[in-house]
């Protein structure tokens, strides 16, 4: 559906976006992750066909986006960041004119308008002048818009930013049933999303791809070496930091007091368990044990890792 | 070519949904109105071989109106898209950027004749008044062509500063600066009477108040229809690539 071969944008001496390769296939939904500045925006503009990249290729449905932009175009539904729309206009009118400009022939307009206004539960603003209307359905109008003549690839930038969770909710139900007939490519730097919604995710840093995977691959490429979260009431956290690091097994060992008690965040090396060594060691040692548990690895750690730790 | 009568009917609409475009019909109906009631007057102190038509067209209050109103009506245009965004969503739609060129040229051209239609009943009213003729029809064919050929090129002129920047100031500025620039070249021959056969033709040439006083007379020359109409193509063509341009730029 998406194909992507050394795509590279220019502005002056800085490069936005850096040679990127990817491809999508059809039904998918692939999530662009990375922190502001990262080039996603950018990537997305060309292949919405808005900006000419430096050099590189892009196709979607079979057109180049550059050289048959049109044709491509006719089969991309784009949301832009921050979803600029017609604030003189009424809902159903926008969605009318948006439909009718993008080849949505006149028979069907009634059935299209009114299908989107129903999946992006718009009937009760379908009158209402845009400038009226509230973020969380200016951002479901922008929807509708993306979708009303029935793109295969559905480009949105940042669809859930600046929102509420109950409006947020709303629109990644939205997204999750889109799937069906579309094949979707969203950016979001919120990482629950990504889980949430995504079967595979591009993480993309300083214009250049650092990782491309399903979530589940990522995490369990970076659980190999996996965090241990150890709390109990210790005499000298120390020397008990000391022990503990001579379990064969664990990397390093941080701690942080936390009254009488101290939280030990240790780091075990990649495929090592060695939880069962450290309630041997406080059994011996009569420490008090509140807690000794693995905590799942998150994106968010995979993203800190990929991204250096900047901006995660 | 129904992408571009969507487009410019979407342009026609959005001119009437600001409250500007009423603030500035009222106005140059005012305006228009007063320049119409001092050339009744002239006539009535015996205007001598003046018609109505003349009186109308070459009176300080049509030029006035008739110069300011094209930047307030074309500084929206493009600057006003490129600012909130929208223009991102239009060209992502499959469209080509000379249709969308075009569509608000020609959106912002059907506002210049909006504000000009009411003035037809001017020259009705009086004939019916009075039972004498406003002007010869060549003289009122004349006239209003020469509207429509300026309203043409300073139109694109408007387009083309609203294409170079995203603020709309600026764009009403720069415009109203460049078409104040081209009507005063015209009065260089009064302000500088000494000036050689060469550059008073020249002068002639490019003066919109002279050809407005030959038009409206009823002599049509085909040179100011030359000169408006290649000018008018050459802004547009400009327009055209600042516009493209600054996408590929931004």
């Amino acid at each position: 559906m998406v194909k992507v071969e050394k795509l590279t944008k220019k502005y002056g001496g800085t490069t936005a976006v850096d040679a990127i390769d990817f491809e999508v296939q059809k039904g998918e939904i692939v999530g662009f992750l990375g922190p502001n500045g990262a080039g996603k925006s950018t990537t997305m503009k060309m292949l919405a066909g808005f900006l000419p990249p430096t050099s590189g290729s892009a196709e979607v449905a079979g057109f180049n986006v550059f050289s048959e932009s049109l044709h491509a175009r006719e089969h991309i539904g784009y949301m832009p960041e921050n979803v600029p729309l017609y604030g003189d206009m009424r809902v159903n009118e926008f969605l009318r004119y948006r439909a009718a400009l993008k080849g949505v022939p006149g028979r069907r307009l009634r059935e299209r308008i009114s299908d989107v206004l129903e999946l992006c539960a718009l009937e009760d603003v379908e009158k209402k002048m845009i400038n009226r209307l509230s973020k969380g359905y200016r951002q479901r109008v922008g929807l509708a818009d993306a979708m009303v003549h029935e793109p295969d690839l559905l480009i949105l930038d940042e669809p859930t930013i600046g929102l509420d969770p109950n409006q947020i909710r709303l629109v990644r139900d939205l997204i999750r049933n889109l799937r069906r007939h579309h094949t979707i490519l969203l950016s979001t730097h919120i990482l629950p999303e990504v889980e949430m919604l995504c079967s595979r995710v591009i993480i993309i840093n300083k214009g250049k791809i650092e990782a491309l995977d399903t979530p589940q691959n990522l995490r369990t490429r970076l659980g190999e070496a996996s965090q241990i979260v150890f709390d109990a009431r210790v005499s000298d956290a120390r020397s008990a930091s000391n022990l503990l690091q001579k379990i064969s097994g664990i990397d390093n060992v941080s701690l942080r007091t936390d009254g009488d008690w101290t939280v030990f965040t240790i780091r075990a090396a990649a495929g090592q368990d060695p939880r069962e060594a450290i309630y041997h060691l406080a059994v011996e040692n009569k420490w008090p044990v509140r807690e000794i548990s693995r905590p799942p690895v998150s994106l968010e750690q995979v993203f800190a890792e990929v991204t250096n730790g900047e901006d995660a | 070519m129904r992408r571009f009568l969507i487009l410019l009917h979407r342009e026609i609409a959005s001119a009437f949904h600001q409250p500007l475009a009423y603030i500035v019909l009222f106005f140059f109906l005012l305006v228009t109105g007063f320049n119409f009631h001092a050339g009744v007057s002239l006539l009535n102190n015996g205007g001598g071989t003046t018609t109505m038509i003349q009186a109308f067209f070459n009176t300080v209050y049509f030029w006035i109106p008739f110069l300011l109103v094209f930047p307030l009506i074309t500084m929206r245009v493009f600057a006003e898209e490129a600012k909130s965004g929208t223009l991102e969503t239009l060209m992502t739609a499959p469209v080509r950027d000379f249709q969308v060129v075009l569509s608000k040229y020609c959106g912002a051209l059907f506002f210049h004749f909006v504000l000009w239609a009411p003035s037809l009943l001017y020259f009705v009213t009086f004939e019916k008044v009075t039972g004498l003729n406003p002007g010869a029809m060549g003289s009122c064919l004349g006239a209003y062509f020469m509207l429509v050929l300026m309203g043409m090129l300073y139109t694109a002129i408007g387009c083309l500063s609203s294409a170079l920047t995203d603020n709309q100031i600026v764009a009403a500025v720069m415009s109203f600066a460049i078409i104040l620039t081209l009507f005063f070249l015209g009065l260089l021959s009064f302000l500088i009477p000494s000036t050689g056969p060469l550059l008073r033709e020249l002068i002639h040439y490019l003066s919109p108040l002279e050809h407005m006083m030959e038009f409206s007379s009823g002599l049509i020359d085909s040179r100011p229809v030359v000169f408006y109409l290649s000018s008018t193509g050459l802004v547009l063509f400009a327009t055209y690539h600042v516009f493209q341009y600054r996408r590929w730029k931004s």
